[in-house]
């Protein structure tokens, strides 16, 4: 596969995932901001647009949230932009995806500019949750195996690893108590599939255990995390310079097992900075991604001075 | 019908030019009565839903084109163009003709250059082309083929000819509309389309792909084939992807290759990987930094070398636009006759060459009734139509040509024939030009049934490029064989329907039995009711 298409692909991955689920996301702290009656609302707002890393002027407003993070098109860290920048990557990589999904991820974009800050902002994130549905069952339907197939795996569950440390950090805001357990399980959609596994009320620990380590749940941080190095072994195959995509298995290796082989009281203890190991292991494996896959070595650059 | 009665085709009336649907006396043309009668069974409403559904389509689906940095739906014109059976016998050889002479013209001009000591055409001529590559000179492609693919556009005069009106050699671009355009209306007129014998045109892709092979260098057995594209913001994207999707090729930009030791090779997640044939979609300027513009940021250094070695195959082939060159159009009749010793099929559009004195001179005078182009220009971009330009463009035209006359041609204004096309107030004659797409696989030239027509969406305009407001319509050839009309089929044709259905579907053990019972209930309730 060449090397430029299977960079769109992994973005398609990780932009979809990632729309996906800061919808996911703000839909929790719309509902905290609702519920808990002594929140102060200017730092949970200014505390979520720092974990997702964007910049802000305080006091942040509810409107500066949904703004930033779900409406604006100009703002890379919205989810319109990022459903946007998918289309524009499947636009790249047109010939290797399928039509379905091409044509799913561009009807997105389409309807993007119908969602205005004036609705309801629930419905929204239930439209983007459904479109992100609908790509992702079409990928799964109609594409073979291979590099096509691994690569934007990859970057779904790299982002989903990211992105549910990234939830899971919203339990220590400023200014607000944050959302309980049950309403962080019903965000990744873990409820049912907790009470199944776990066949008791929701406690502190149990619920922690099931989101960050849970081998059979496919929202768990620890379960992506294996998924990426999986996968990474899938795209290596056979071939023996393993030595870029060890780097990055092993980074993601270290953040699994540190969840795994750890009290989850010790990490409960310090969620917030468990959570930037998890977020910052993810970086550094889609740096290394990247070099090993995306700019191969042997680049020869045509410079004009030569002439 | 009562003549109170309002269709689609109430107040239909050609203007001056030949109209393909309607004579002047209103009589409907044999090629169309299917079309009109199908049309005129509709409400108006109705044709403007069906227009509106076929560009909603269409946007789902991404067909567009970049204008001026915006991505935009391709118009495509609910009213199909359809080309007579008996009309296609005449512009298939036509074209395939013209091909073989433009093939023969390009392996003389890049070798031995008979056709100038013969004194056919005049050596300035070719000397002074702007896409005349040294470069280019004394590469023998591998079978032979220079013009692998080339879109040859056609107009119809005001008598109902078919003439050739330029002839693009280099990077001809529309075969996706076709083939996205026959999808579109096939899925919204299926009866017509089926009941009408409509010869189709999605074997295109499997004839390039052919084609390509068969031009690898070494007679390599199972080439890698790529198609090079300049990359997204290219106006064009579309059909790149799409052709290379329809191939079964990889999609390739100028950074995704690389040359060594005179080879190419594309990067790929598994290294590198061996390129033999190139279809590229970037024109000669932009092909490689190192032969052509140093700047150049969509080629790849070296593949201009590797052709030259032969391990490589550039198709189109590099050098090509000298004989497109629309003053070299001006000697394609008696090229025709040089090289194949045959009458041209399709006639030309008559032309002065204005580095001719005289008829630089006679071309002065009538420059209001005339038009002028320029003889590389592509897309419509310089033309002027004398009756309609302004006294200053007129001047400034005049100054260009005496500045430099080898740069510009000057042909009648030819009203092109005219097509019934939905517009704001219903169905009008709008004009339409055709290009067919000819694939040349080195033993035959093969032509497109069917081809790009480009309509211009204003009334009275006469350029049809998309760049300039244009639209398309998908264009039916008819005379495609069907087998659907026998009536009784001989035994022997029957399908075979052992084996189908022979395994019975499964299902959820309760749910046969909860129905069965259910059945069962029924049946015995029958008797008491």
């Amino acid at each position: 596969m060449l090397s430029r298409i299977a960079e769109s692909l992994f973005w398609i991955g990780r932009y979809v995932e990632r729309a996906d689920n800061t919808a996911r996301l703000l839909d929790v702290h719309l509902n905290v901001l609702l519920e808990d009656p002594w929140v102060d609302e200017p730092s949970a707002n200014a505390s979520l647009l720092s974990v997702m890393n964007c910049e802000y002027e305080a006091p942040v407003s509810r409107r500066d949230v949904l703004a930033t993070l779900a409406f604006d098109p100009e703002r890379s860290s919205s989810i319109a932009w990022t459903l946007g920048a998918a289309r524009e990557n499947a636009r790249r990589a047109r010939e290797v995806i399928s039509t379905e999904v091409w044509e799913s991820l561009n009807t997105t974009r389409n309807q993007l500019p119908r969602w205005t800050a004036s609705a309801r902002p629930h419905e929204y994130f239930v439209w983007v949750r459904e479109r992100a549905a609908v790509v992702w069952g079409l990928h799964s339907a109609t594409t073979s195996r291979d590099d096509a197939w691994h690569f934007m795996e990859l970057g779904r569950s790299l982002e989903r690893a990211d992105m549910i440390a990234r939830l899971l950090m919203t339990r220590h805001f400023e200014g607000t108590t944050g959302p309980n357990w049950t309403t962080l399980l019903r965000s990744c959609s873990a409820h049912e599939a907790y009470l199944r596994t776990v066949r008791a009320l929701v406690t502190e620990e149990r619920a922690a255990e099931f989101l960050l380590v849970d081998r059979m749940f496919p929202r768990s941080i620890a379960y992506n995390l294996q998924k990426a190095e999986d996968t990474l072994g899938l795209i290596e195959g056979a071939s023996n310079s393993r030595a870029l995509s060890d780097r990055a298995r092993l980074a993601l290796g270290r953040a699994r097992t540190n969840l795994e082989y750890r009290d989850v009281r010790d990490v409960l203890d310090d969620l917030p900075g468990q959570m930037r190991e998890v977020q910052s292991a993810c970086a550094v494996a889609s740096d290394l991604i990247r070099d090993r896959y995306f700019l191969p070595a042997s680049t020869v650059l045509w410079s004009q001075e030569a002439l | 019908m009562t003549a109170d009665q309002q269709t689609p085709w109430t107040g239909y009336q050609p203007v001056q030019a030949w109209d393909e649907a309607v004579d002047l006396e209103g009589r409907v043309r044999d090629p169309y009565r299917r079309v009109y009668a199908e049309i005129d069974r509709m409400s108006g409403e109705d044709l403007y839903s069906r227009a509106e559904a076929l560009a909603s389509t269409y946007l789902a689906q991404g067909v567009t084109f970049d204008h001026a940095g915006e991505e935009r739906p391709f118009p495509l014109d609910i009213v199909p163009r359809v080309v007579g059976a008996h009309e296609w016998e005449i512009i298939s050889p036509g074209v395939a003709q013209r091909v073989r002479t433009l093939e023969a013209f390009l392996a003389d001009v890049y070798g031995s250059q008979h056709c100038v000591n013969d004194g056919v055409v005049p050596r300035r001529l070719i000397a002074t082309s702007q896409y005349f590559y040294r470069e280019a000179a004394a590469v023998d492609p591998a079978n032979g083929v220079r013009v692998h693919v080339s879109g040859i556009d056609l107009v119809r005069d005001q008598h109902g000819i078919w003439r050739v009106l330029e002839d693009n050699v280099r990077v001809p671009s529309g075969v996706s509309y076709v083939l996205s355009n026959r999808r579109a209306m096939s899925q919204m007129f299926p009866d017509m389309f089926g009941a009408m014998g409509v010869r189709p045109v999605l074997e295109y892709s499997q004839r390039l792909r052919a084609a390509l092979a068969r031009c690898a260098p070494n007679d390599i057995d199972d080439p890698t084939i790529v198609v090079l594209t300049p990359g997204v913001f290219n106006s064009a994207y579309y059909e790149h992807s799409l052709l290379a999707r329809t191939m079964g090729v990889e999609l390739v930009e100028g950074r995704d290759l690389e040359t060594h030791n005179g080879r190419v090779y594309m990067r790929t997640t598994a290294g590198r990987r061996r390129v033999d044939v190139i279809y590229r979609r970037v024109d000669d300027d932009y092909l490689d930094p190192v032969a052509f513009r140093p700047d150049s940021a969509l080629g790849a250094p070296g593949i201009v070398h590797a052709a030259r070695l032969g391990n490589v195959t550039i198709a189109n082939a590099v050098g090509n636009g000298v004989a497109d060159d629309k003053l070299i159009y001006t000697y394609m009749p008696e090229l025709t006759r040089y090289y194949l010793g045959e009458e041209p099929i399709l006639p030309n559009v008559d032309t002065w060459r204005l580095e001719e004195p005289d008829a630089r001179e006679e071309v002065m005078d009538r420059l209001d009734e005339l038009v002028v182009k320029p003889v590389d220009g592509a897309g419509g971009k310089g033309v002027i139509i004398g009756p309609k330009a302004s006294r200053e463009e007129l001047d400034t035209a005049r100054a260009q040509i005496l500045e430099d006359p080898r740069g510009w041609i000057a042909q009648p204004v030819i009203q092109l024939s005219t097509v019934p096309t939905l517009t704001d107030d219903g169905l009008e004659p709008r004009h339409v030009d055709l290009r067919p797409f000819a694939i040349n696989d080195g033993d035959d030239v093969w032509v497109l049934p069917g081809g790009l027509t480009r309509v211009a969406l204003a009334r009275g305009q006469l350029i049809v490029n998309s760049s300039q407001g244009g639209g398309s319509k998908d264009t039916w050839v008819l005379g495609g064989e069907r087998q659907r009309g026998v009536k009784t089929p001989p035994p022997e044709s029957r399908v075979e329907l052992g084996g189908i259905g022979a395994v019975p579907q499964a299902a959820h053990p309760d749910d046969i039995e909860h129905g069965q019972q259910q059945q069962q209930q029924q049946q015995q309730g029958e008797p008491t009711c």
